[in-house]
């Protein structure tokens, strides 16, 4: 067995040293893992496996199995944090290998914010059944009550009779020992590296060019390939001409992929791969192909016309979902009403490292792959059912990932590679282009969304109606899905948190014309998107602050459980009890991200700030945006504000920049960002038409402030999304008194 | 055929077509993988090298333009990993996914070598052709108010 091994700066030193000159790759191998890791050939070292996350060696090393992909969260720094804290382990006497794809590390599927938030714990219990471990042997050595000695900086101690031990020396004894279970977690007040903001842990790799990437594998013999895929989604080839693409000097074969499958699933695309012995030559070889598509039944998806199908779907009836009071009566009763349809369009996630993977098929029928996957095991699986063989004949490697934002879960680039590397017999590395990944994803749904709201003479809202209309995730996986269902109706929808008597909550049918995915925060970004800024509307047709109203529409402290009014809530799969829609939470967001503004301040002429607050994936985020349009028309974002409640806080540094880093990705999406389809592609190809933000565009400051709380730990990766978009539109309205309710803003003339 | 260049100080002989895009010889013929793929079109400088201490796009110029000019990519920036870019990228912790980073940092060591105290706006100007979706701009701008600080 093998893994990606970090690479420490000493060692990097060395090699490079070695190598004279810096031609070197960073990829290493270890042999072994488990119970017994022998080191580089020759050098066994003995050491100990309390569990699957935590390996000592008797040379004193801990080495920590990070079983979740890093994609620029953190979670290689945040991680071995936890299980060294809960050791006492010395920060530079540990060792951090990327695990397999494996299920015997549990849930690998880095998505959902749940690294942290579904993991503590289990992190924790590594950490502190390791040390209790350590601690057994040293007592049974020394012949003291086990309870009488603890862990401090990489050694057990006994206090009475001043014996201590390092943890290499502790490696012998404790292999005699069974593991514990479960052993008592460290008391807050004694944490070494837990809410410290310690440096990222692959700095010295990402600045030297030495991190390894799933783009960046090379294996000996390795094909390259470029696969031209059907411009519509779930087309067919219907005949092809690779004579001249095979004329393309470094072209080797040309290969048809099977047909995409319905369910289309994380399944191959189809299409014909150019395989070559470099990459150019394979992309110049794909140019050179000669392909007649069948572009199936989805051959005439056309924005416009679907918009329109869209709009009109959520202007016409619902599904309720959540019944509060009677919304229609209250309507009736109602001193006015204020209504409004917001769209938002699809969207793609457009990491800055494509989806990229490499396969070789192994002596015994097996597959190994290297690749950028936030999922391991679903990569297995959809790597088994493309080859038929079974699952545990498919090993996966994790590499470093160049971003992925919801892309990378979805194993379909990884499972071209081995089909292509059985094909050829060769090692395959298949890279898409940037026109490959905006076209051919998994789409961030478009939306429509109908909101209205009952007012009474103040102007204070006694009834809410909101329909959510969109073409649903689950369409990938069941193709006779017509609209929004299950878990995507609990992200922003079903838990909204306002204090108003009469609420309905809809959803209303969309067919699915694309593969439909998700984008970090998911339906969150649209929803936030809609009811942040039809509160805001609020507001103004109330003649109210904005973050007065906000406050005031938030109600008393309170916990807000959908249960209540009929909805099935499933709450990120956490317990109410722990995790609570708690109003005085989301509200003292709200205040701590108006004053960071200093809200209500005398302003520059033209000059707006707008404010959102969004609960999701068990966090809260409050974000205030200022906004001014200059002389061209433009709009300029000056300033953003966040405050961040995600309860209990590995890595305050790493939480600030994802907060910083959302701010960015919730810009794009408010400012450029929009994927259209015309007879069924996607019009899109690369980051000239489909722009994300820059430098040139980014704030003077984002401002991050995380309250300070004893909370379990919510989600960081995704929640600091979806209040940009609505804070950015509300701040525009301040600004200049027009409202806008469709994204991105560029269609406003505004970018 | 065969292209003679000089990477990071080492004369290299390259198999290659002279029409193949640097970033394609860099990366998979001379086995140098730090400099990334990231658009094809000059729009994103995941790509950026330096040819003669000048910025450049490896994507979009041929690997025969390299020919008998100075070709630095992010591996052969400094021996040692402590150019002081890098060293205040770190400091700050600037990256996050940090794929883009090499890039960054090319563009990044060009503008300090030809403006030591750059503005924002020269910072605006200079960096913008480099995407980061991870979105850490304002950490760039910082760390490279950094280094002119602490170079003054």
């Amino acid at each position: 067995m093998s893994e990606l091994r970090h690479i420490s700066r000493r060692e990097f030193l060395k090699r490079t040293g070695q190598a004279g000159g810096g031609l070197v790759l960073a990829l290493t191998f270890t042999a072994g893992c488990g119970r017994v890791a022998p080191g580089p050939a020759g050098q066994n070292t003995a050491s100990v496996a309390p569990n699957v996350y935590v390996n000592v060696r008797n040379d004193g090393i801990v080495e920590i199995f990070c079983h979740r992909s890093e994609m620029g969260q953190g979670i290689r720094t945040c991680l071995p944090q936890i299980i060294a804290d809960e050791m006492d382990a010395d920060w530079d006497r540990i060792e951090l290998i990327q695990a397999l794809g494996d299920a015997k590390y549990g849930d690998q599927n880095t998505d959902g914010s749940t690294s942290i938030r579904n993991q503590f714990d289990l992190l924790r219990n590594a950490g502190a059944t390791a040390r209790e471990m350590l601690i057994a042997a040293a007592a049974a050595e020394w012949g003291v009550p086990a309870g009488e000695c603890s862990a401090r900086e990489h050694a057990v101690h006994h206090e009475g009779s001043g014996k201590s031990a390092g943890f290499g020396d502790l490696v012998d004894a404790a292999a005699k020992l069974e593991a514990p279970t479960e052993a008592p977690f460290k008391s807050r007040e004694d944490y070494r590296y837990i809410g410290k903001s310690m440096d990222t842990i692959d700095g010295f790799a990402f600045t030297t060019g030495q991190a390894i990437y799933g783009i960046d594998t090379v294996l000996p013999k390795m094909l390259y390939a470029s696969i031209e895929r059907c411009p519509a989604s779930g087309g067919t080839v219907v005949s092809f001409d690779d004579a001249k693409a095979k004329a393309v000097p470094g072209v080797v074969d040309v290969v048809k992929l099977p047909d995409p499958t319905s369910p289309v699933l994380f399944n191959v695309l189809g299409g014909i791969a150019v395989l070559a012995t470099n990459t150019w030559a394979a992309q110049k070889g794909r140019e050179a192909l000669q392909i007649e598509w069948d572009r199936g039944a989805n051959g005439t998806h056309e924005s416009a016309a679907y918009r329109k199908a869209l709009v009109k779907s959520a202007t016409s009836s619902g599904n309720p979902i959540l019944t509060r009071g009677d919304v229609a009566a209250a309507f009736k009763a109602a001193n006015s009403v204020h209504e409004a349809v917001y769209y938002a369009p699809y969207l793609s996630q457009a990491p800055m490292e494509p989806p990229a993977a490499i396969a070789r098929i192994t002596d015994d029928g097996g597959c190994e792959a290297w690749a950028c996957t936030q999922n391991p095991q679903a990569a297995q699986d959809t790597v088994a059912a493309t080859l038929g063989i079974d699952k545990e004949m498919v090993k996966v490697h994790v590499t470093l990932l160049g971003g992925g934002f919801g892309r990378k879960s979805k194993p379909d680039f990884i499972a071209e590679a081995a089909w292509l590397a059985r094909e050829t017999g060769r090692p395959v590395k298949v890279t898409w282009t940037r026109e490959d990944d905006i076209r051919h994803g998994y789409f961030h749904s478009v939306s429509a969304q109908y909101l209205k709201a009952g007012l009474d003479a103040d102007g204070n809202a006694t009834s809410f109606l909101h329909r959510s209309c969109f073409p649903s995730i689950m369409s990938t996986f069941d193709p006779s899905a017509t609209g929004p269902g299950g878990f995507e109706l609990d992200l922003g929808l079903l838990d909204n948190p306002y204090d108003i008597a009469n609420m309905q909550l809809e959803t209303a049918d969309a067919k699915a014309h694309l593969r439909i995915g998700w984008l970090r925060s998911v339906c969150n970004v649209f929803h936030a998107f809609a009811l942040s800024g039809f509160v805001d509307e609020l507001a103004h047709v109330a003649g109210q602050d904005p973050r007065d109203h906000l406050l005031k529409l938030l109600g008393k402290p309170r916990q807000v459980d959908p249960a209540d009014d009929g909805a099935k809530y499933t709450n990120y799969g956490h317990p109410l009890e722990n995790h609570p829609i708690d109003t005085g939470r989301i509200a003292a967001v709200v205040e701590k991200v108006a004053d960071m503004a200093n809200w209500g301040r005398a302003l520059p002429d033209g000059h707006g700030l707008g404010i959102a607050v969004h609960r999701s994936f068990l966090s809260i985020v409050g974000t205030v945006a200022e906004v001014s349009v200059d002389k061209n028309g433009k709009l300029v974002v000056h300033d953003v504000w966040t405050a961040v409640d995600a309860g209990t806080v590995i890595n305050p540094d790493r939480v600030t920049s994802q907060m910083e880093g959302a701010a960015i990705f919730g810009m794009s999406i408010a400012l450029h960002g929009e994927i259209t389809a015309k007879d069924g592609a996607v019009v899109q190809g690369n980051y000239d038409t489909y722009p994300v933000v820059r430098m040139s565009e980014t704030p003077d400051a984002i401002h991050v402030h995380i309250m300070e709380s004893t909370a379990p730990p919510g989600g960081v990766g995704e929640p600091g999304v979806p209040p940009v978009a609505p804070a950015i539109v509300n701040a525009y309205f301040a600004a200049t008194g027009k409202r806008i309710r469709e994204l991105p803003l560029r269609n406003a003339g505004l970018t | 055929m065969a292209i003679e260049l000089t990477i990071n100080g080492q004369a290299v002989s390259l198999d290659v077509d002279p029409d193949m895009p640097l970033l394609w010889a860099i990366r998979d013929v001379a086995g140098l993988t730090g400099t990334k793929f990231g658009c094809g079109k000059a729009l994103c400088g995941a790509c950026n090298v330096h040819l003669d201490g000048q910025v450049m796009r490896s994507c979009v110029i041929p690997v025969s333009a390299a020919v008998g000019r100075k070709l630095t990519t992010i591996e052969g920036l400094t021996e040692d990993g402590n150019h002081p870019v890098q060293v205040a990228w770190r400091e700050l912790n600037v990256a996050q996914c940090g794929y883009c980073q090499p890039g960054q940092i090319m563009s990044a060591v060009a503008l300090l070598e030809r403006n030591p105290n750059p503005s924002d706006d020269d910072i605006d100007a200079a960096m913008s052709g480099n995407i980061c979706r991870c979105g850490t701009y304002t950490r760039i701008r910082q760390a490279i108010h950094k280094v002119a600080e602490d170079r003054s």
